[in-house]
């Protein structure tokens, strides 16, 4: 619970159809379950961004630490092969 | 007017939600946080929309060349049919949000049974909106089981709200010689027919909050569908009728 009393912190996570991702689309303060539920409801569809809602307490998400940027992310830089650009994209082939 | 019973009946309804959702709007930008302040403005959207529709239906019928806006601005206090639950001030969060729930699970009903009215239009629109009204239902729901179910205070906040309700809720279940007059065509709802399950389900909401059900005792015998209302009402549309009676047809 945060020192200004809003609740928890909520992370909201939207999926535009059956099937898609759920994409991260901001976060909200509610008091339970239900009440972050409804407040993702009100906040983020109301004009048709989504089917799905995903909620995750932002204390529950392991996140990776600034200072583990150098040896976690910078050696593959260097490797463009690590990418399939060096294929031909069969054709109607999508979401790539 | 051929069908000024279908005409009333119409603002009858849209009245009700015209003045509740005017009531929300007042109440914007004030809720205790950033969420419960879109999520009630919402409903009060939602509401205003479904007066909107109801309105320009009633504008239609009128046929002479009135628009929605006219009803909503131009009327006088006694031509509105505004249930007096409706027009009750936010006192606060309590009262706004018990306010809500007594009036949703009304909504609920009727619109629910509308939805299978002989009249096109009225079906129509029902059946658009009881979607949004099952949303609104479910909301004041859980917050009154989290406000009696809180803390202390939450508790007695939430229970003083009811108790002091609770009189206008009579009215809910007031036969408007209107709708006695369509039912019969089966157009329209007879209020009285709600009631059993309004206090059923009401009465489920309140137990599980761990609030008491306030006894029933009636405020009045004149009501806001015959066009008697209550003292706050003149207020309310003092203000919103403000600036087209003192600038008629002004635009943007």
């Amino acid at each position: 619970m945060s020192e200004d009393n809003q609740g928890i912190l909520w992370e909201v996570f939207l999926q535009t159809k059956a099937g898609r991702p759920f994409k991260h689309v901001g976060s909200l303060h509610a008091y339970d379950k239900k009440m972050a539920m409804t407040a993702a409801r009100d906040l983020f569809t109301r004009r048709g961004e989504g089917k799905g809602i995903w909620l995750v307490k932002a204390e529950d998400i392991v996140s990776s630490q600034l200072e583990d940027d150098e040896a976690f992310f910078d050696p593959s830089d260097d490797k463009v092969y690590r990418h399939p650009t060096f294929y031909t994209m069969p054709e109607g082939v999508k979401h790539i | 007017m051929k069908n000024i019973n279908l005409y009333q009946y119409c603002l009858q309804l849209a009245d009700t939600s015209f003045i509740l959702s005017h009531r929300i709007a007042e109440y914007c930008s004030k809720a205790p946080h950033l969420e419960e302040d879109l999520a009630i403005t919402n409903v009060g959207l939602d509401l205003l929309g479904q007066a909107e529709s109801l309105l320009k239906y009633a504008a239609e019928i009128k046929n002479d060349g009135t628009t929605e806006d006219d009803l909503v601005f131009k009327r006088k206090e006694n031509d509105f049919k505004s249930i007096h639950l409706s027009e009750i001030p936010n006192f606060d969060f309590a009262f706004i949000l018990a306010r809500q729930f007594l009036m949703d699970v009304y909504n609920e009903l009727l619109f629910t049974k509308l939805s299978e009215s002989k009249d096109d239009t009225i079906n129509g629109i029902s059946k658009k909106s009881i979607k949004e009204i099952r949303y609104h239902f479910q909301r004041s729901k859980d917050w009154m089981i989290r406000l009696g179910q809180g803390t202390e205070e939450s508790n007695q906040r939430i229970q003083h709200a009811l108790n002091e309700l609770w009189m206008y809720t009579n009215e809910l279940f007031y036969d408007s010689d209107v709708e006695t007059e369509l039912e019969k065509e089966g157009i329209s709802v007879l209020s009285s027919s709600l009631e059993n399950d309004w206090r059923k389900k009401t009465n489920q909401v309140i137990i599980e909050a761990g609030l008491v059900v306030p006894e029933n005792q009636p405020h009045s015998m004149q009501y806001g569908k015959d066009g008697v209302h209550t003292e706050y009402l003149g207020y309310l549309l003092a203000e919103m009728q403000h600036l087209p009676l003192m600038y008629p047809d002004a635009k943007w």
